[in-house]
């Protein structure tokens, strides 16, 4: 069955046309795998920051509190992907501002508000999204498009990823700081407060960008898994970075080819290769994965 | 030689939480280039003293006015604190006290190297640079945050229970440190627990419950007497407390 494959202008063995030529051959695909590496890029090392920082739900909290906000977008200028966008930033930052006012000045704790918050944006946004959208419209908004990326779109991605980068760069130390020792960092700066609120802003630039790939219940999967699986493999952080990105663009390619060929939804085929990957990474990862615990060896002398 | 100058200077001080004094008008000074133990029984107000000195903690009441360079506290608080399981290397913990110098993105340069190499080799951890943090023990983390402190190179020191749990060989090494950075003319201000230790080593001592019991000459403080009210500090709140009118009139 193979063989006409091979027979083909390509010349390449079956493998590795399996793995190529969905790319190849499909402009839908190709566009499909530059917006995941976007999103890979910067959803990476926010996880990885999010998972150090104890916000992991913080980012799931956020995730789904854009979701009124880009309905809102939506229920005045359709699927358009700049009404969307500034919706979906707008009700980010107005969740996470009012989630970090509440906590600062009653007794609830921030993820208890942001909880509270975050149940309210999402009955609001499908509640507003079937005020006039069909159900084809709310599946969009849940579950994104990957496989229908226009221009617009790959250019946001494109840029909320370097933006991201550039500004994880310049923030690296206070936001390492911050969580190690946020008492040292409070007695050398003032960096502190500003560092904070820039990340949140740069975790809600990227759920927006990843909702429009991937959907606003799938978005944080992008982040949060591969952060997860790459604390499997690396006690330093800037490694840590580097393997969640990896981690994102491989479960990409691979979420993107099942797809491809078990002709499943994209955006879960995606985040479930991720989840793939957290898994194995669970189980045999260098450091603490499962098996590592269970045989560990034989004692060293010292 | 004319009478020292002052490093801290504490004007009718209340620090508290809420309207809850837990220091109480706190009057003095701590001259530049001394070597103060903060001493008294649990709740008595030490840790939120030194809050108050480094400016996280705004008094109630009172000022406190630091002389000499702003950025010029290095702070090490209660061993708790810090975030252990976080992944980062001793040597990038300890890279951290030269944040005065570089700042948010300086970079370090090979001098900056040299100085960490020098800190890591004075408290003892040449071989431990890449190390995760959540791997040290409690006496070398201790080590690697007073490399941090050698670092920061500050001339005013604030240790709250440096070395609460801390086995007798680090301590002693520690408090080399401590007796190097007296006799570099640093204000080192200690908050301990142990007498003994205060005795031997510490010029000066403030014994605190609440109230200020007595400041001064360490064995003038620590008499028998004046432990004896400490002591009695009441710990529990009054809930009929009144509006305090001390300095009112």
């Amino acid at each position: 069955m193979r063989m006409s494959a091979s027979a083909g202008p390509h010349k390449e063995p079956p493998v590795l046309d399996l793995l190529v030529s969905p790319f190849s051959e499909f402009e839908f695909m190709r566009r499909a795998l530059v917006g995941v590496i976007a999103i890979a890029l910067g959803g990476g090392p926010i996880g990885v920051f999010l998972m150090l920082r104890r916000m992991s739900l913080t980012g799931d909290a956020m995730a789904h509190a854009i979701l009124p906000g880009a309905a809102v977008g939506y229920l005045l200028a359709g699927l358009s992907l700049p009404a969307m966008t500034i919706g979906g930033l707008a009700a980010g930052v107005i969740v996470a501002v009012a989630a970090g006012l509440v906590s600062r000045f009653t007794s609830l704790k921030e993820d208890a508000s942001l909880a509270a918050f975050y149940l309210l944006s999402l009955a609001l946004g499908v509640t507003i999204v079937s005020l006039r959208g069909s159900n084809v419209d709310l599946l969009h908004v849940l579950f994104g498009t990957v496989l229908a990326l226009d221009d617009g779109t790959l250019l946001l991605l494109a840029s909320i990823s370097t933006l991201t980068v550039m500004a994880l760069a310049v923030l690296y130390r206070p936001l390492v700081l911050e969580c190690v020792d946020p008492i040292f960092l409070r007695s050398v700066s003032r960096a502190g407060t500003p560092t904070h609120l820039i990340f949140l802003g740069l975790v809600v630039l990227n759920l927006v960008g990843g909702f429009h790939a991937l959907g606003t219940l799938l978005a944080v999967g992008m982040m949060m898994l591969p952060a997860a699986a790459a604390r499997f493999w690396s006690s330093d952080i800037t490694m840590m970075m580097i393997v969640s990105m990896l981690i994102g663009i491989a479960s990409g390619i691979a979420g993107l080819l099942l797809s491809f060929h078990a002709e499943l939804p994209a955006g879960p085929a995606i985040i479930l290769s991720a989840g793939a990957v957290y898994v194995a990474s669970l189980l045999m990862g260098r450091e603490g994965g499962v098996l590592w615990l269970l045989w560990p060896g034989k004692h060293l002398e010292a | 030689m004319s009478a020292p100058a002052t490093a801290i200077r504490f004007d009718e001080v209340t620090l508290g939480y809420g309207r809850r004094p837990a220091v109480h008008h706190l009057d003095g000074n701590i001259p530049a280039g001394s070597l103060t133990a903060v001493v008294g029984p649990n709740g008595a107000g030490k840790s939120t003293l030194l809050k108050g000195i480094v400016g996280t903690l705004k008094p109630l009441d009172g000022h406190i006015r630091l002389h000499g360079p702003s950025a010029g506290i290095a702070y090490l608080p209660q061993a708790a604190e810090i975030d252990r399981s976080f992944p980062l290397s001793v040597y990038d913990l300890v890279a951290m006290g030269l944040w005065s110098r570089s700042g948010l993105f300086g970079g370090i340069s090979a001098r900056d190297r040299a100085k960490i190499e020098e800190a890591l080799s004075a408290v003892g951890l040449i071989g431990f640079e890449r190390r995760p943090i959540s791997t040290l023990s409690g006496g070398q983390m201790q080590r690697a945050l007073f490399a941090r402190l050698l670092l920061q190179d500050a001339p005013v020191i604030l240790l709250d229970e440096p070395f609460t749990a801390i086995d007798a060989k680090t301590t002693a090494d520690l408090l080399d440190l401590v007796r190097r950075w007296h006799d570099e003319s640093r204000t080192v201000v200690a908050v301990l627990h142990d007498l003994d230790m205060v005795r031997r080593i510490f010029p000066k001592t403030l014994l605190i419950a609440r109230e200020p019991v007595a400041w001064g000459d360490t064995p003038e403080v620590l008499s028998a007497d004046n432990l004896l009210k400490a002591r009695r500090m009441v710990e529990a709140h009054d809930p009929h407390a009144h509006v305090c009118q001390r300095g009112a009139a």
